[in-house]
């Protein structure tokens, strides 16, 4: 088991000025560069000391009107060392109206269904995401519910109360 | 009446369409179907402590072709809403409605761009439950309230449906 | 005269040829437990593969919270996972709680973990009841509904909900226990081992049963952490993994009880660890009545935690900390934090982004159901279209958690 400082310090050791750190309590999380996402994933998976084998969640955060608008939470665990991390990377909105990242399922399986989730709830794309479909929503909505800038009750045109009748 | 002590109390007059009624109302089948946390407190009902077998109701059917009554027990999302309103056309006449607790009634703590305001605006309810969810008690109570409600029912009028709702109202 | 099938006209090599079947299966099936959707793919009997479709009882939770104050958010949270709904309102306060550095007094934490393992003892018991019902065991169902009645009871003892009890708080709990509760708790933990006992002689050793769910559904360990399964899934891979051992919260860490294992991967093993977890968690019950002590049930902190009933009838204070609580939220500091804990189904968590203000920026909830669901495509692999069943039942979801 390592302290969060101690993975911190691993991570800043490999790969220098590209990760930023932020603390809260006793919880720590680093920001890293878009790009760099598969990167700094395979060397905490697959780093001897760190082995983080397991994505407890992959979570987009909306933060309209902050540029770049899109956030991105990977809440990693180790079961071999028993701790763990969080990494964050920001995405910023395309010309279309969504974002874009990459998938992390060559990693961890478990990413699919919360990717799927995060894409259909935020408008991120990701690439090379092997079943990109909608999960929760109705497949006739084109709409991102969980963005800042959607209404809490929807609207009668965007979410009717039955998906096929298109008005 | 009189002609029944003449026949030594074996034959019992009464008009058709009580008659009609009443056996409806003693083996109303109900549709084994549960959308959320309701459905847990339907199930309760049903078995050994509050035993809706008491009301000739202990056959909740999984085929909508076979049942009377639909309970709606719990929230309906939009998604699942096509599926609901398959399932009441699906089911043969005569049919009835319950909604059971907050969220079938009026949407509940769910409102929101995921859930309907209340499964009356797509089928037609005869009995409406509260509650989050409500206790089994409930459920029995509002089982007793649609019988009531069955019982004076024009089964026979050409309209059955039609009219007992105007009679209702 | 019925003619044979396979007609004389079609030819010797397309005779006995099969081609590939879709079923649909759900929503609304009585064996998948709610609103569960999955198409699956037949070669005859054979299951090629089963593709889940989800989102049938998505109500919008995580949209909802974020306009909700944090203590409106408990009964949402309930219903989020309505088998074990005190589990839930544990997860959120221990996430809001971390976050403002509460301590939470002895009295609390104890009724919490009561609490927390009567849930857990109550879903299982569901779980047993429907999973028997599921593989052609009529009789389990009656018998679990029978001690869950009990649990009921006790709930609705503490806190007037038979199904939510929605007694958790932020701080502590909503107020003390009621008359006559523990008497009633301890009669309850006195019998419940030998119910466990009765429960195993209809299924343990039943050859039906073992035949149904034996080598069933087979998930190697190497997969559950691919897939990120936790909770029972795993420990009936061979992974000796439990939250409130590894990283205790509520007080976990004085408790003396095993986390049960199963290197049987299948779903027979989930049935076993199951029931040896009803076992623990009545043990753990047994101890936490002798481990209450006299105290507040609440932290006192202005702000976050409500003030006692009397203070806010009697004082001023009381009455302006409970009125400005009510209208604008108790403000957590700006940051973000996740805490989790061991629900019956897994590692259940919570992820909140604060902004300062009495609403949470993003609540991400981690649901086990959700997480565990997605490996019944791997699982059912090339099993039989009853067997899917079963394993469905094994991964013993929640809809309302996994579509949130």
């Amino acid at each position: 088991m390592m302290t969060q400082q101690e993975i911190a310090d691993q991570l800043s050791a490999r790969f220098g000025d590209d990760i930023r750190f932020s603390t809260f309590r006793d919880q720590m999380s680093a920001y890293i560069n878009k790009e760099k996402l598969l990167e700094v994933c395979a060397f905490l998976k697959y780093e001897p000391t760190l082995q983080f084998d397991m994505l407890s969640f992959v979570a987009g955060v909306d933060g309209l009107p902050r540029k770049p608008r899109f956030e991105m939470v990977y809440q990693l665990y180790s079961t071999t060392h028993i701790h763990r991390f969080r990494l964050k990377t920001l995405v910023e909105e395309e010309a279309d109206g969504w974002g874009e990242i990459e998938s992390v399922t060559p990693l961890w399986i478990t990413a699919d269904w919360h990717e799927r989730e995060t894409a259909e709830m935020y408008g991120i794309r990701f690439l090379n995401h092997p079943d990109p479909r909608t999960l929760l929503l109705p497949e006739e909505w084109t709409v991102h519910p969980l963005r800042k800038d959607f209404p809490l009750r929807g609207t009668e045109q965007d979410t009717p109360d039955l998906p096929h009748v298109v008005k | 009446m009189a002609i029944e002590r003449h026949l030594n109390d074996t034959v019992v007059v009464t008009n058709l369409e009580w008659f009609v009624n009443w056996a409806r109302k003693s083996s109303m089948w109900p549709l084994g179907f549960g959308l959320a946390c309701c459905a847990l407190e339907m199930i309760a009902a049903f078995v050994s402590r509050y035993d809706l077998s008491r009301f000739g109701m202990e056959v909740a059917r999984p085929s909508p072709r076979h049942a009377d009554l639909m309970i709606v027990s719990g929230t309906a999302s939009k998604k699942m809403l096509p599926a609901v309103l398959r399932i009441y056309e699906q089911m043969t006449e005569p049919k009835w409605v319950i909604a059971m607790g907050a969220c079938a009634c009026s949407g509940g703590i769910y409102d929101n761009y995921a859930v309907v305001q209340g499964i009356d605006k797509y089928l037609p309810v005869d009995v409406y439950i509260p509650g989050c969810p409500p206790r089994p008690e409930a459920l029995l109570d509002g089982i007793l309230q649609l019988h009531a409600k069955v019982m004076k029912e024009k089964s026979l009028a050409a309209n059955p449906k039609e009219k007992s709702i105007k009679a209702a109202v | 005269m019925p003619q044979p099938i396979a007609s004389q006209e079609m030819s010797e090599d397309t005779r006995y040829t099969s081609r590939e079947m879709e079923i649909n299966l759900g929503p609304h099936h009585p064996s998948t437990h709610g609103v569960f959707r999955a198409i699956v793919h037949l070669d005859g009997e054979t299951v090629l593969k089963a593709v889940p479709y989800l989102g049938y009882l998505h109500r919008g939770y995580e949209k909802t919270c974020e306009n909700k104050h944090y203590h409106q958010i408990i009964p949402l949270a309930e219903r989020c996972d309505y088998m074990g709904a005190s589990s839930n309102s544990l997860c959120l306060c221990l996430t809001v709680e971390k976050m403002f550095d509460l301590v939470i007094p002895e009295r609390a934490q104890v009724i919490r973990v009561m609490m927390a393992e009567l849930s857990r003892i109550f879903s299982h018991l569901f779980w047993l009841g429907t999973h028997g019902h599921d593989v052609g065991a009529m009789t389990p169902l009656f018998y679990m509904l029978r001690e869950r009645e009990e649990i009921m009871d006790l709930f609705e003892l503490t806190a007037g909900g038979r199904l939510m009890p929605n007694y958790l708080r932020i701080g502590g709990v909503a107020r003390d226990l009621e008359e006559g509760f523990l008497d009633k708790l301890r009669k309850f933990t006195d019998h419940f081992d030998g119910k466990v006992d009765e429960y195993e002689t209809l299924l343990t050793k039943n050859p039906i049963y073992m035949d149904r769910t034996k080598g069933v559904g087979f998930l190697s360990l190497q997969d559950c952490i691919a897939y990120g399964i936790t909770g029972p899934m795993i420990r009936a891979s061979g992974l000796q993994w439990d939250i409130r051992k590894t990283e205790p919260y509520s007080g976990y860490e004085d408790y003396d009880f095993n986390v049960p294992v199963e290197d049987g991967c299948d779903v027979y093993a989930r049935y076993l660890v199951r029931v040896a977890e009803m076992r623990e968690s009545n043990k753990i019950l047994k101890q936490t009545l002798n481990r209450l002590v006299e105290g507040p049930i609440r932290t006192k902190a202005p702000g976050v935690t409500y003030p006692p009933q009397e203070e806010i009838f009697t004082k001023m204070e009381g009455l302006i900390h409970h009125f400005m609580l009510v209208l604008e939220g108790e403000k957590v500091p700006v940051g973000d934090y996740y805490a989790c804990i061991e629900s019956p189904r897994g590692e259940m968590g919570c992820y909140i982004i604060s902004d300062g203000t009495g609403k949470p920026y993003r609540l991400k909830w981690r649901a086990p159901a959700f997480v565990n669901l997605q490996s019944l495509g791997k699982m059912s692999e090339g099993c039989l279209f009853g067997d899917l069943i079963a394993i469905l039942s094994s991964v013993d979801i929640v809809l309302a958690e996994v579509d949130r």
